[in-house]
């Protein structure tokens, strides 16, 4: 022991660094905020300092080739010793990241955190936010599959919608004229090197500043934040009834961040790593590119948008969100800080919670998109089919042969682009069915060029048998009084 | 003079010499960054590449034929090999499509049954003849200019066609039909 502390002083000696450190660790904090709601913010910066070392582990193998990277993935999961829990480390990291960073934001938030003195800190954090993004997007790009190929195809076509300038930042994105080995070289530069150091550098400033301005006070409803007396009363909290963070307040975020890191690794044992999914050969079409978990609510939003609507929504509304964030500290840097007395706030997080979920929900089940192999894939269920006519028959073949299956279902098989077809007799009459399946429209194709006399006649004979036997179908009511 | 005084202006002098320097290599920098922009327009960037013999389009049929990008490096690997979309229309007649689905460049697929490009990712349909049927897409799919030289099907190719590219550039032709009877 006692060499130890020998060669410990001989360091502090030259270093000087052990009083700054031990101040730092035993500042005081609010007595009630050493707190299990307070733990989230460590443990971001714990997972992010895990992210860079599996990151380096990983780069000790990747290949940043667009000819080899795929095939480098694959090793790592099959050849290596245990590449693959690595990789898994890695993406379950990333996840939990993001997860974190959201959870840290909804709390700051709903604590009022981000009120003075406190702006600033709230303004590094959206940007840490949008760089964690940042990183789970460049990093989905590095996992150099069909995924990341056709994803880059939409971040391509995403850009070209700026205004003057969207034919060169696609270059610029994509390194030139095509998704090609420049384009994961710079994505390889961005994930590694530049967003990282931001990074870095962010979240130095950002502790900082909890350093410099204290970790903020429990929130109490009623008591009011005035810039004229604030630093004075949080004084007082923090110096004379508070308590220091070590070991008072830090014991419970090395607990939480050691769960963090236990659930990680778990999930990583447990699940795998993500992909890679198939070669990123753009020959092979036979694909159906889905963005990873936190950009989900994107491409369900991407698909629901009114056409007209998609570039506004698309170029303007970040812009509206990003100076939304920005502008919240200096719009209501002042007053109530608890959430218990700050409803919008509340109703804020639930709707922005509901909508993502929901976004999130539809874009796992796809019901925008046609099911591409339902036309040969899906079976028409039996009971559509038994005791029809040869006629009824020979349409239900129609239907399956001419990839109506695709978007429509029936029995809850096949598309769900239009609607389901099970009772579409008692909606539509034979001859609204004709001008539907001829014409489209209603987002539907016209089929009119596609279908012949007899085809059409035989699919509208099976179209008006699909009705529940209880229910009569739908008759042309100008005819109600000739025919019975 | 003063020490300070003269301190100052030399400080001065270096502050402006450093910012001097700095700008200087900021040209070549920028220049470097720009260059995948800039090297666009150098001759050479968009060719004429061959998708094989006019033979291997049947009449009346839409074949998924595959060019190497004009521009293509070694690292580049499979993705420099682009597939796209050849229509004979009536043996003399033909259309050559882009992949790239013009909503948001997810690759649509060809169903010969029912005469429809289809999209996988949010559900974009096209006509046989490359116009929007239905979905997002705000227009027909991409096209390329096309040639027929000693019984090859050539097409002018290098980018991929995003939605604000085709608009700003005359390689793509711009197909705006609307469904005969909308």
């Amino acid at each position: 022991m006692r060499l130890i502390r020998t060669i410990g002083n001989w360091f502090d000696e030259r270093l000087q660094l052990g009083s700054p450190i031990r101040e730092t660790m035993q500042h005081p904090i609010p007595r009630q905020t050493a707190s299990w709601a307070y733990v989230f913010g460590s443990a971001a910066l714990t997972v992010f300092a895990f992210q860079l070392v599996t990151g380096i582990l990983l780069a000790l193998i990747y290949v940043p080739s667009a000819g080899e990277a795929w095939n480098s993935l694959q090793i790592l999961n099959h050849e290596v010793t245990l590449g693959w829990f690595i990789r898994a480390l890695h993406g379950w990291g990333s996840n939990f990241m993001l997860a974190i960073v959201l959870i840290h934001m909804v709390q700051v938030f709903l604590f009022g955190a981000y009120k003075f003195p406190r702006e600033l800190t709230w303004i590094l954090g959206i940007f840490l936010l949008l760089m964690t993004l940042g990183m789970a997007f460049t990093g989905q790009v590095l996992r150099f599959d069909q995924d990341a190929y056709w994803g880059l195809g939409i971040g391509a076509s995403i850009s070209s919608r700026v205004p003057i300038v969207g034919p060169a930042l696609v270059k610029l994105l994509l390194g030139g004229p095509i998704i090609a080995g420049a384009t994961l070289s710079r994505f390889f530069a961005l994930h590694v090197f530049v967003i990282p150091g931001f990074l870095i550098g962010f979240v130095g400033l950002h502790v900082l500043l909890v350093l410099r301005l204290g970790i903020n006070e429990w929130p109490m409803p009623g008591r009011l934040v005035r810039r004229s007396d604030y630093m004075e009363k949080y004084h007082e909290l923090t110096h004379a009834e508070g308590v220091p963070f070590f070991p008072n307040g830090i014991w419970k975020d090395a607990i939480f961040s050691g769960v963090i890191l236990l659930a990680i690794a778990a999930c990583a044992l447990y699940f795998g790593p993500f992909g890679p999914s198939g070669q990123p050969d753009p020959r092979i079409i036979q694909t159906a590119p889905r963005p990873d978990f936190f950009f989900l609510w994107l491409y369900a939003l991407l698909s629901l948008l009114p056409p007209a609507l998609e570039t506004p929504v698309l170029l303007i509304g970040p812009v509206i969100a990003l100076v939304g964030l920005l502008a919240l500290p200096f719009v209501s840097g002042e007053g109530e800080k608890s959430w218990q007395r700050r409803p919008i706030a509340v109703v804020t997080i639930l709707l922005s919670a509901v909508t993502l979920g929901t976004f999130t929900n539809l874009a796992d089940h796809t019901p925008w998109s046609p099911v591409m192999d339902a036309s040969t894939a899906a079976a028409i269920p039996g009971k559509f089919v038994t005791g029809r006519t040869p006629l009824e028959v020979q349409g239900a073949l129609v239907f399956q042969s001419k990839q109506c299956h695709n978007c429509h279902s029936l029995g809850d098989i096949g598309g769900k682009r239009g609607p389901a077809l099970d009772a579409v007799a008692v909606r539509l009459t034979g001859d609204q069915l004709v001008r539907q399946v001829l014409q489209g429209g209603g987002n539907m194709p016209a089929y009119g060029k596609n279908l012949n006399p007899a085809q059409t006649t035989a699919l509208v004979a099976f179209l008006e048998t699909l009705h529940p036997s209880a229910q009569t179908p739908a008759r042309d009511a100008s005819l109600a009084g000739i025919q019975p | 003079m003063s020490d300070v005084s003269r301190r100052q202006a030399v400080l001065k002098i270096a502050t402006l010499f450093n910012g001097a320097v700095g700008l200087l290599l900021a040209i070549p920098i920028v220049r470097y960054i720009l260059s995948p922009v800039s090297r666009g327009q150098k001759p050479g960037y968009e060719n004429w590449v061959s998708l094989g013999s006019v033979e291997e389009f049947p009449s009346g049929q839409t074949r998924l034929a595959t060019y190497r990008n004009p521009i293509a490096n070694a690292s580049d690997g499979e993705t420099a090999d682009i597939p796209c979309w050849v229509r004979n229309v009536d043996g003399s007649r033909f259309q050559v499509f882009a992949i790239n689905c013009a909503h948001l460049g997810c690759p649509v697929r060809w169903f010969p049954q029912s005469e429809l490009f289809m999209c996988p990712c949010h559900g974009g349909v096209y006509y046989a003849d490359g116009a929007r049927a239905s979905g997002p897409p705000e227009r027909g799919l991409f096209e390329y200019a096309f040639r027929i030289s000693d019984e090859k099907l050539l097409i002018q190719a290098g980018e991929m066609p995003t939605p604000g590219f085709s608009a700003a550039n005359k390689t793509f032709i711009q197909i705006e039909r609307r469904r005969p009877c909308a």
